[in-house]
């Protein structure tokens, strides 16, 4: 019944019945959407304190505009160099450094037959990912710490002085780094392994009939097989370069290290509602900016990504 | 000729397997140090969790316990705020995720189906948020007037539906549900909410289990950062609140440690209570991941064919 007029009408007809059709499934999505517009969708529209001079009491859309002032502010700023600098080193040490890892930890693990060896493996390099951040910061100052730390056991063991990299501005970023990729090296290998679970057989085969030995079949093999996904996951997180873990940049800081550890992110949160006086316009002009670059910087590289290599996101 | 060429097969294989040896040793080499890296700090805190105080202060700890002691469990199990946050990340966590599965699970269904009009555009309004967002601040005025502040509805409404998660249930949907089943149910006269209610949830039950995985802990359980802005009240932290006070700030409550006269001993037990925290604030997690590793890795596996 419904098929046969289904079949009769045509243009805009057809595309009103089959909205009409499908009227209980707008319904299922009434409420995810109303969610999407006040919570992630007013915000956007709240954005626009950043060209205002934003007071509590005269509202969003009431605030006086003043064009690009609160962005004239944040380049002007001394804090605009060093924190630019910070988020960048930052994230590009993360990026470099964690990149490599995983695929080289998956490329090893996708090697082993033994199963309980395989398993073992896997189930304890995943296990710090479920870790929460303050308690890796945590785990990082009990570690680390000059006096009780396990390197400060190990110093007086060897009868060295110990070391205090927490204190040391130094060390941050290596310990932020290098942390990150303790934690979530394992997590992050799940997705090439899935991959290289997909390569086919046959190919390795072949290899094995030509006389490849293992390390070229990784070579020629499985490497050229990971590089699709590995570059989709550089694209998205070249793209996100302006965030870094901005959880755990925020639990490391102290006033020593906070000249390398001052970010983008970490300093939107304190100009906006740490400081004595609030200032929500300056802090969303800053967020908003690094939003926008942000998002340039994805379709940039995502872009670049396709031209190169056929791969990317969209 | 024939003979000869099996013969340098069987070289080829000799000599092969011999330089795949050496390299399986190596893996096997590489992946032993990798897993002893992991284990390396995860060991040293458990240790000193369960060493006396004066071994903790003195730097006696390394991988197994010092003078063993439970003394740092004992003061954790007397502070309230642990349990009272511990009670509260539990609150926001069960009624947390079951929001965000709900909300997923009735947003992804509708997106999955090809014939809905105007799925595209609302798939990319959800995906848009991922890369980007009206901001801290902008937010943080929104949930400010919608009167959340300081509120527990504060930890549980915003966070609504991640754009990652909702992709992997279109994902599931589309891959598991073939259309023909869907005619079918419309064919026997089933409207679109009873084909959702009786055929597509016993179906995503798997999808249900990723989900509420994934929600309740990277969503809540270990987060942090909503509490410390949406909250003022002491009664409504989260144990992650908690624990950035004792961890990280250093603030312990005196009274915590007014037993101790002596000086050294207050700092050591207040070491020694960090490490005790430090396990007894991972423990449920790490007790459950083993068990329901293998949904997490099926979830990241959904996600990779996107």
């Amino acid at each position: 019944m419904l098929s046969f007029r289904w079949n009769r009408v045509t243009g805009a007809g057809k595309l009103w019945l089959r909205i009409r059709r499908n009227w209980q499934l707008y319904v299922l999505l009434a409420l995810p959407l109303l969610w999407l517009v006040v919570f992630r969708y007013a915000p956007m529209y709240g954005a626009q304190i950043a060209f205002r001079q934003y007071s509590p009491a005269f509202g969003i859309e009431g605030s006086p505009w003043v064009g690009l002032a609160n962005f004239e502010r944040f380049f002007n700023s001394p804090k605009f160099e060093p924190v630019i600098v910070n988020t960048l080193v930052l994230s590009f040490y993360s990026l470099i450094a964690g990149f490599p890892i995983p695929i080289i930890l998956a490329l090893s693990l996708n090697q082993v037959k033994a199963r309980m060896f395989r398993s073992s493996v896997q189930m304890i390099t995943y296990a710090p990912h479920f870790i929460s951040t303050v308690v890796i910061v945590g785990m990082l100052f009990q570690f680390l710490h000059p006096r009780v730390g396990f390197t400060a056991s190990l110093a007086q063991l060897l009868e060295q002085s110990p070391p205090n990299w927490m204190g040391d501005p130094g060390a941050f970023r290596h310990i932020f780094v290098w942390s990150g990729i303790w934690q979530e090296m394992g997590f992050s290998a799940i997705i090439y392994l899935a991959v290289l679970s997909t390569v086919d057989p046959a190919l390795h085969e072949a290899a094995v009939v030509d006389g490849a030995n293992r390390l070229q079949r990784i070579r020629y093999i499985d490497i050229p097989g990971l590089m699709p996904t590995a570059m989709v996951l550089l694209v998205l997180s070249t793209g996100r370069v302006l965030e870094v873990a901005f959880e755990k940049v925020y639990l490391m800081q102290s006033p020593l290290n906070l000249g390398v550890a001052e970010v983008i992110n970490t300093y939107v949160y304190k100009v906006g509602l740490l400081s004595p006086i609030l200032d929500f316009s300056y802090s969303t002009a800053i967020g908003l900016l690094k939003g926008i670059v942000g998002l340039l910087l994805l379709i940039a590289v995502n872009n670049a990504a396709r031209r190169l290599t056929d791969n990317s996101v969209w | 000729m024939a003979s000869m060429t099996s013969y340098e097969s069987n070289i080829n294989k000799v000599n092969e397997s011999a330089v795949d040896r050496i390299f399986m040793m190596g893996n096997t080499a590489f992946l032993s140090i990798i897993t002893i890296i992991i284990l390396l700090p995860l060991i040293f805190i458990v240790a000193a969790s369960f060493s006396s105080a004066e071994a903790v202060i003195a730097g006696r700890v390394t991988l197994w316990p010092v003078d063993f002691s439970l003394l740092g469990y004992e003061t954790i199990f007397e502070h309230k705020k642990v349990w009272n946050g511990f009670a509260n990340s539990l609150f926001y966590t069960f009624f947390g995720t079951i929001f965000n599965v709900f909300m997923t699970i009735i947003a992804a269904y509708p997106l999955s189906r090809q014939d809905l009009i105007g799925r595209r555009f609302i798939t990319f309004a959800f995906i848009f948020t991922m890369m980007f967002s009206g901001g801290l601040i902008p937010t943080y005025m929104v949930v400010r007037d919608l009167g959340l502040l300081n509120t527990r509805w504060a930890m549980i409404l915003p966070t609504g539906i991640g754009p990652f998660n909702l992709l992997i249930t279109i994902t599931f949907f589309r891959s598991t549900i073939p259309p023909e089943l869907i005619e079918a149910a419309r064919i026997d006269g089933a409207s679109d909410f009873r084909t959702f209610r009786s055929v597509i949830l016993p179906l995503a039950r798997p999808i249900i289990a990723v989900l509420t995985l994934f929600y309740a802990v990277n969503t809540h359980w270990n987060t942090y950062f909503q509490a410390l802005i949406y909250l003022k009240d002491q009664e409504l932290f989260p144990l992650q609140i908690v624990l950035r006070e004792i961890l990280i700030q250093n603030s312990i409550d005196a009274s915590m440690l007014i037993d101790i006269e002596d000086l050294v001993a207050r700092e050591g037990l207040r070491e020694l209570l960090k490490y005790s925290l430090i396990v007894v604030a991972s423990v449920p997690v790490m007790i459950i991941y083993p068990f329901v590793q293998r949904h997490f890795v099926k979830g990241m596996m959904i996600g990779s064919v996107k």
